[in-house]
């Protein structure tokens, strides 16, 4: 009874606040849309160099979806079954790149794998031919980069969904190795690759800042980064607002693809769980290793290798740099207020038993890449505003909408959660408004709120997307040091990198913390 | 007097109907069996139910438009009476102002009801440094400040040990009896009914009897009763 009881809420007045953010995000986002396909000139505007691009968004996040998750099987089997010192400290830095800004990251793999760097200079003292990180192949290999950590977290997630007494039983059965994964292991992997190797295909559909940085031409070219062409190089607004609902197309499509398979949460809780079982030894010991230690070179390598070129030269930036990280860190905090908001008032309303389509509207995001948004944008106020006017606001704006998704994921349970036990409590005393928030909402919801803003800061001071579009004289951080190294800058450019690096986690870190000390 | 006047609940298989008063100032036990509606029968005066047909009144007063909290009630629910992450007097505070903007006066009335209720010098803590016997009494000396005049109890100290339990309801009668509050109180024990109610509501086959007498109907109870009662 006590489900049929908490149904009806006479009286819920708090229902108004969430059904009016849903209405004005859906308003913002399909008008925005909407804006795009009017504008659009039909499928027959796009050439040969179009259809191009949309191929190479398809087979580029295929190969990149498969490469990761099947390079990450190797590493999560042996993190499951193998333990050492450091590997809780290796299982936390896989969550990193989470939220490593992807323009830092690219200046790693290029300082690692580019022309001057060390794989290059092994290459070539072999007298072998050099290798190019530019083109599809270099946008692969960051994706993988990118996508190999969250792919190895995933899997090791349901390596430690199988209970230990699995393990202990097959041990006292006496199942070699090879018993044990056909009979616990690959029914898993059957389990849970498909929603990975979704989950990096979504995330690789909508690459901008790769393919910006790295790719381009005509065989490494995404439909993201074709629409940046479109608008900023032709100043073609018809192509780019078509490219712009092929976008979205692909991602529909590939959202329908996805709500048949269970994706898993990328940023679970509980990573560190004990050790399963004792690994074999012999070669697989050594297999395991090899694994372990590649999977990590690859992942710190780069990092490593940025900060090592950039650390010493922080303080000769100059004040251009600095004056951009300002602006950055002032955007971001704006950004992850305005999602948090967003978020906190769609979540109550969500856990108060609110429509489904509320829920559907802080999924919205997803279907709307943030170059498509930023067309829009600018289509529906370019009457009144230059580009130069809007950059920044536009900015701001979509970083909120694009971190609201992740908000969501983190605050709708802790919400249903606070509602179901206190729900009641707080309507009988009459608590409502400010003291609703203040003495139930804010102090229950602080870790929650606290991770979510610390990924929405951190996700808006490391993005290059939609700024690209419209700026050059106001950069952000990520801009200025995409600016640095196509001025082929490199050392200032490793500074810039390390700078941002350290603002973005320390802006998760700040965020994260605060919300753990009130709770 | 509190009334139930023409109730009708319908909610898929389950129904329940109610149509009677209870006087003023009395205190009422609900006895039924588990999923016969005792809890429903509460939701309907605190709020947190409509009926599908009938009216609630209280003093002759229809309490529909009335929130939960609007209501001239207090509750106390089977667990999560008190926020964990807010000290003892915030707590009992809340039932003053929600808003906590406590006046001194208000402040003192505070430090009195945790007086009253044996719990002098703790309002500083938190309820997780409490037992929990006091985390009870706690919410006791809320329904106190409150001095609502309609107390709902969802069976709130079943998870209490037996003598901890009738110090409970002896406390809860000499509150009750204090405010002069009308009481209906949810309970799995007859002996709880004996010891604190002279009043009995029965629920059974979708329909909550008028109270009677508790001694009695307990002493000679009716066929579906007895089978609930066992023995």
């Amino acid at each position: 009874m006590a489900g049929g009881v908490l149904a009806v809420r006479p009286g819920a007045r708090s229902g108004w606040g969430g059904a009016a953010t849903a209405a004005l995000l859906a308003a913002l986002i399909l008008g925005t849309l909407a804006a795009v396909a009017v504008y659009a000139g039909g499928l027959s505007g796009l050439g040969p160099w179009d259809w191009r691009a949309v191929w190479f968004t398809i087979w580029q996040a295929a190969l990149s979806a498969s490469l990761s998750a099947a390079l990450a099987v190797p590493v999560a089997k042996a993190l499951a079954r193998r333990d050492f010192p450091g590997r809780a400290v290796l299982v936390t830095l896989l969550g990193a790149p989470f939220i490593l800004p992807v323009i830092v990251a690219i200046m790693g793999l290029v300082s690692v794998f580019g022309r001057n760097g060390v794989i290059n200079g092994a290459l070539t003292a072999l007298g072998l031919p050099e290798i190019s990180i530019y083109g599809w192949q270099g946008v692969i290999l960051a994706h993988v980069f990118f996508n190999l950590p969250l792919s190895v977290r995933l899997i090791l997630q349901g390596w430690q969904a199988i209970p230990a007494e699995r393990f202990r039983l097959a041990e006292s059965l006496g199942f070699a190795p090879g018993d044990i994964a056909r009979h616990l292991e690959r029914p898993m992997l059957r389990a849970v690759l498909p929603g990975v190797w979704l989950a990096v295909f979504l995330v690789c559909l909508t690459s901008f800042a790769v393919a910006l940085a790295l790719g381009g031409g005509p065989k490494a070219t995404t439909v993201e980064l074709a629409i940046y062409q479109a608008f900023r190089f032709d100043f073609d607004m018809g192509r780019a607002a078509t490219l712009g609902l092929v976008q979205v197309g692909l991602c529909l499509a590939a959202m329908a693809i996805a709500s048949r398979v269970t994706i898993p949460s990328a940023f679970g809780a509980g990573m560190d769980g004990a050790v399963a079982l004792r690994g074999p030894g012999g070669w697989r010991r050594v297999g395991d290793a090899a694994a372990i230690l590649l999977a990590a070179g690859f992942l710190l390598w780069p990092m490593l290798s940025v900060i090592v070129a950039g650390l010493p030269r922080i303080a000769g930036l100059e004040a251009s740099v600095w004056d951009a990280a300002m602006r950055s860190v002032v955007m971001a905090l704006v950004s992850a207020f305005a999602a948090l908001v967003l978020g906190l008032v769609l979540a109550l309303a969500i856990a108060r038993g609110a429509g489904r389509w509320v829920e559907a509207a802080g999924m919205l995001p997803l279907i709307a890449s943030p170059l498509v948004l930023g067309t829009g944008l600018y289509l529906i106020l370019r009457i009144w505003v230059t580009p130069q006017q809007i950059a920044l606001p536009v900015t701001v704006a979509i970083n909120a909408i694009m971190a609201l998704p992740f908000v969501l994921r983190a605050l709708i349970p802790a919400a249903r959660a606070m509602q179901d036990d206190f729900g009641r409590l707080a309507a009988s005393l009459d608590l409502n408004g400010w003291p609703l928030l203040r003495y139930l909402v804010l102090p229950r919801l602080a870790r929650p709120l606290g991770f979510a803003g610390g990924l929405a800061a951190a996700l808006a001071m490391g993005d290059l997307g939609v700024i690209t579009l419209f700026a050059s004289d106001q950069p952000t951080l990520p801009l200025k040091l995409y600016q640095l190294m196509n001025a082929y800058r490199m050392g200032d450019a490793a500074a810039c990198a390390v700078l941002l690096m350290a603002i973005s986690f320390a802006l998760f870190w700040v965020f994260d913390k605060g919300g753990r000390l009130r709770a | 007097m509190l009334e139930f006047c023409d109730i009708h609940v319908i909610q898929g298989d389950f129904h329940l109907t109610a149509d009677f008063a209870v006087l003023a100032g009395r205190r009422v036990a609900v006895i039924g069996p588990s999923g016969s509606g005792k809890s429903t029968l509460l939701s309907l005066v605190s709020g947190f139910l409509r009926p599908d047909r009938g009216q609630i009144r209280w003093e002759g007063r229809d309490l529909a438009p009335l929130s939960p909290g609007q209501r001239p009630v207090s509750v106390l629910f089977q667990d999560q009476n008190l926020f964990p992450h807010l000290s003892v007097a915030q707590n009992i505070g809340l039932g003053l102002r929600p808003d906590l903007r406590l006046s001194s006066d208000q402040r003192d009335q505070v430090t009195h009801a945790l007086a009253r209720v044996g719990l002098a010098d703790m309002g500083d803590r938190r309820p997780a440094q409490l037992s929990g016997g006091q985390q009870s009494r706690v919410a006791l000396a809320r329904v106190l400040l409150r001095a609502r005049p309609i107390l709902l109890l969802d069976e709130p100290f079943s998870a209490l040990g037996p003598a901890l339990k009738d110090e409970m309801l002896d406390l809860l009668a000499e509150i009750t009896g204090q405010t002069g509050a009308t009481v209906l109180m949810v309970t799995h024990d007859p002996d709880d009914a004996r010891r604190f109610a002279p009043d009995t509501i029965v629920i059974h086959d979708g329909r909550a009897d008028p109270p009677t007498a508790t001694g009695p109907l307990l002493d000679n109870p009716p066929p579906g009763l007895r089978a609930y009662l066992g023995g």
